[in-house]
């Protein structure tokens, strides 16, 4: 075997009920490297995964870690081997403190009891060693997310991690905390560890990897060295096809006040202070900031789903109440939420279901019944409209990727027949090729006059598909751009406007 | 801009002024409590004695032995429904072994006096089986612990009033015990009953295996996320079968502690009472979203309700409004709870 990889997959074959989802795939990590690895989804990069780490096992292929063949029987004999996998939805005791965390499954004993200083120091030691700021005794749930993933890298270094799989680790962090995760990758690239990085951003790969495995269809495509690549390649590797542009052309024609925000403030915590913004008619807004800055919150207040301490909505020039999220419906607001497993979908429910159960007073025949075929009619036009990719409307929606779960739930809100559109993050975690597809929409909906206001963490995006961005910043809104006419740096400084508790010296 | 700046020291002084109602929510329930012991305090002022001191912390004491065992249950994000009846089981199997020789109605008339520890032990042995099954039909067939604990609560009550019916005298309450077990109970050592005793000892060696030993910690992390222990290595189905032990062990010990304090056990002995230890649980702030939960909650839970009852029985209040209150406290105690977790709307 060559010495040279830390980490060599080759020709792994899986198939579930005779269906090839991997189909001779390599991958080969060196050491101290950022090996990326790219696909669509539904590409079989976290099957891959789950074949190294002992949850599926493949058909035929070879695992060699240091030029040893190995098979992992679960993901905690991989880690004891020293290859840990950080995971997008972050497994975690939050009720507990990092250092319960981190230790969990081997704590020090001394005697009959845990060696709770031991831990403490150990704890600090890695932080130390990792550069990572945090107090090992505080509570996970005290913690942002970025802060909790880097305790996740931090508990995988402790066991003396020779690889480190990081599964779009970036999908919530803001640009800030993204280059803190990016600092800690250098630390380990520098101590020789080898990182499979995982991530739908193509700014990202650019700026970490140094070489780039894009697997298509279960099909291995190719490995090449990132000086060896443009965005446009890696894509067209990705999708087989030219992506003409990332973003389809904004033909919507903003036009008039739609809706106006004055003095919105939440009364409980984290607090929105102050909003005020107009939103025009068939306008798509945007707002960018960092997490934590409220932005979640504002669109939940703006649905009735947060109580408000102060502020009024107008819809054109009419004040109107939302102070619940029924309410909200019934003025015609639609929220797709940021957690579309969470609050979103209804996992073992079918397509038509999902498609109506937000609509579902208007499927009622006169005697109080629910109608069917009225029912079955509108998810198929649905099924249609969007192109959600399903065998038909009975599939489970759990069944549906991500990008198709995604339309389905917009589908649902636009059979609710709503004005007002508010999107957190419609895009997080869907494949390139979906992504364009939702774009599409949003910019159709507006053409066809719907306002639209769009919650996104990735710049790109906002630059791609919105006429104008708001940018908010520690709660408040720090500053609203012409989307033509601004730059990734001025909504970089907006967002950290009001940061570290400044906010008076500010003004 | 001074605009924003006066909005922006508006919202700060605004924050300020509502710190006071965020203390007032998250500690609503203790003082809704506090209000109604000051109430009692008022109408009787003899409430405030040192007799009515000891009477509580005695009669508190088997109530907080059982509500550790269940404690430990719900933080694995579970409830325990046959808590009654294996207190029940371990009254009567104690009872039935620590009768006076000189008794006329025994449940085993020629049976020599044993030394009290084996039927102490006899009474652990079997909780300790009893919930040893329920955690492991818990964890194995992952069945929800208030279906698998409910089959237990009828099963185990079918057994033991097979038992009960089964002595000398046929099914007669179970009485005339042994004075080395009733003196071990009910008496008291340097002028501090042997019960509130027990359950100070009890309450260390529960705060000792919570938070400092592997077996505690891997107690929260199961509850608070068991895919997340699973992943990092704990044996999940021992977390699971240990915390049941304990609580059957503790539930031994309480229903041998029960019978002695009663004076007397039958097939109906501790009905109920898992509700009581489950209220003062939830009442101690132990959240049924699991993971969360100290040895102090517990304490505080069943003193809590020790004092309103006993409290409410000194002003000479109907039994039947003793119920509406403990209702109205339980379930605003855990609305208050899951306020408390999520701070929202």
């Amino acid at each position: 075997m060559e010495e040279e990889y830390l980490l060599s997959i080759k020709n792994v074959n899986k198939s579930f009920s005779g269906v090839k989802v991997l189909k001779d795939v390599c991958l080969n990590v060196r050491p101290g490297t950022v090996h990326s690895l790219m696909g669509e989804n539904g590409a079989g990069k976290s099957t891959l995964m789950k074949c190294l780490f002992g949850i599926y096992r493949q058909d035929s292929g070879k695992f060699y870690l240091q030029g040893d063949e190995f098979n992992f029987t679960d993901p905690k004999h991989a880690l004891e081997n020293g290859v840990s996998m950080v995971h997008q939805e972050l497994n975690q005791v939050t009720k507990r403190t990092i250092t319960d965390n981190i230790w969990l499954g081997r704590y020090p004993v001394k005697g009959l009891f845990v060696d709770e200083r031991k831990m403490y120091e150990d704890t600090k030691a890695l932080f130390k060693r990792l550069n990572i700021h945090l107090d090992p005794r505080t509570r996970l749930d005290k913690l942002s997310v970025s802060q909790r993933q880097m305790v996740e890298i931090a508990k995988a270094v402790s066991y003396n991690a020779k690889i480190i799989v990081l599964d779009e680790p970036t999908s919530s962090l803001t640009a800030h905390e993204v280059n803190m995760l990016f600092d800690i990758m250098k630390v380990l690239k520098k101590e020789g560890v080898g990182i499979v990085y995982i991530s739908h951003k193509m700014e990202e790969i650019f700026e970490v990897s140094d070489e780039v495995t894009v697997l298509r269809d279960g099909f291995y495509i190719g490995t090449e060295t990132i000086e060896n690549l443009t965005m446009e390649k890696i894509v067209n590797m990705m999708v087989g096809r030219e992506l003409e542009d990332r973003f389809p052309a904004k033909t919507n024609k903003p036009d008039g006040i739609h809706m106006s925000v004055r003095n919105l403030t939440t009364r409980y915590k984290p607090v929105v202070h102050d909003v005020n913004f107009d939103l025009k008619k068939g306008e798509i807004l945007g707002i960018a900031g960092l997490v934590g800055a409220g932005r979640t919150e504002l669109l939940e207040a703006l649905f009735g789903a947060r109580t408000l301490k102060t502020g009024e909505i107008y819809i054109d020039d009419k004040l109107i109440n939302n102070s619940d999220p029924h309410k909200a419906i019934n003025n015609r607001f639609a929220l797709l939420t940021e957690e579309r497993r969470q609050t979103g979908i209804y996992p073992i429910a079918d397509i038509t279901f999902n498609s109506c159960i937000s609509n579902i007073q208007s499927y009622k025949n006169s005697l109080g019944f629910l109608v069917d075929r009225k029912m079955k009619e509108d998810t198929d036009l649905q099924i249609k409209n969007m192109r959600i990719k399903t065998p038909n409307r009975r599939e489970k929606i759990r069944a549906l990727s991500g990008g198709n779960q995604q339309k389905v739930i917009i589908g649902r809100w636009l059979l609710t027949n709503p004005d007002i559109l508010l999107l957190d993050e419609p895009t997080r975690g869907i494949d390139v090729g979906a992504k364009y597809e939702i774009y599409q929409l949003i910019i159709n909906l507006a053409e066809e006059g719907k306002s639209i206001i769009v919650v996104s963490s990735e710049m790109p995006e906002l630059l791609g598909i919105t006429n104008r961005i708001m940018v908010m910043s520690n709660g408040f809104v720090s500053g609203i751009v012409n989307t033509d006419e601004t730059t990734q740096t001025e909504i970089f400084n907006l967002s950290t406007k009001y940061l570290n508790n400044n906010r008076e010296a500010e003004v | 801009m001074s605009g924003l700046k006066t909005d922006i020291r508006n919202n700060l002084l605004n924050r300020d002024k509502e710190w006071w109602k965020e203390l007032l929510i998250n500690n609503a329930i203790y003082i809704v409590i506090f209000a109604i012991i000051v109430f009692i305090i008022v109408k009787e002022p003899a409430f405030v004695s040192f007799a009515v001191f000891k009477n509580i912390l005695t009669q508190s004491s088997v109530r907080l032995i059982l509500a550790f065992g269940v404690a430990g249950i719900i933080i694995l994000q579970g409830t325990d429904l046959s808590l009654g009846r294996m207190v029940g089981f371990a009254a009567v199997v104690s009872g039935s072994l620590l009768q006076r020789a000189d008794y006329a109605n025994r449940f085993y008339p020629d049976m020599a006096p044993l030394p009290i520890i084996l039927p102490l032990l006899a009474a652990i042995v079997l909780c300790s089986v009893f919930s040893a099954i329920n955690g492991f039909v818990v964890a194995k067939f992952e069945i929800h612990p208030f279906l698998a604990t409910m089959g237990m609560m009828i099963t185990l009550y079918g057994i033991l009033s097979i038992y009960f019916a089964s002595g000398a005298p046929g099914p007669q309450p179970i009485g005339g015990f042994d004075e080395r077990y009733t003196e071990f109970v009910i008496g008291s050592t340097m002028g501090i009953p042997n019960l509130v005793l027990i359950a100070g000892i009890t309450s260390v060696v529960v705060w000792f295996l919570w938070n400092k030993t592997t077996f505690g910690k891997n107690m929260y992390a199961v509850g608070g996320n068991p895919e997340a222990a699973k992943v990092s290595g704990v044996n999940v189905m021992t977390t699971f079968l240990l915390v049941y032990i304990l609580a059957g062990v503790l539930y031994g010990i309480g229903g041998f502690l029960e019978a002695a304090r009663i004076g007397s056990a039958n097939n109906g002995t501790g009905f109920g009472y898992e509700l009581d230890a489950i209220a003062a649980c939830v009442v101690g702030g132990i959240s049924f979203s699991g993971g969360i939960g100290k040895v102090s909650g517990a304490i505080v839970g069943v003193l809590m309700f020790t004092i309103i009852s006993y409290g409410m029985t000194f002003m000479g209040l109907d039994m039947y409004y003793q119920y509406i209150i403990k209702g109205i406290i339980i379930v605003a105690a855990v609305s208050l709870d899951t306020k408390k977790y999520l701070k929202k709307s």
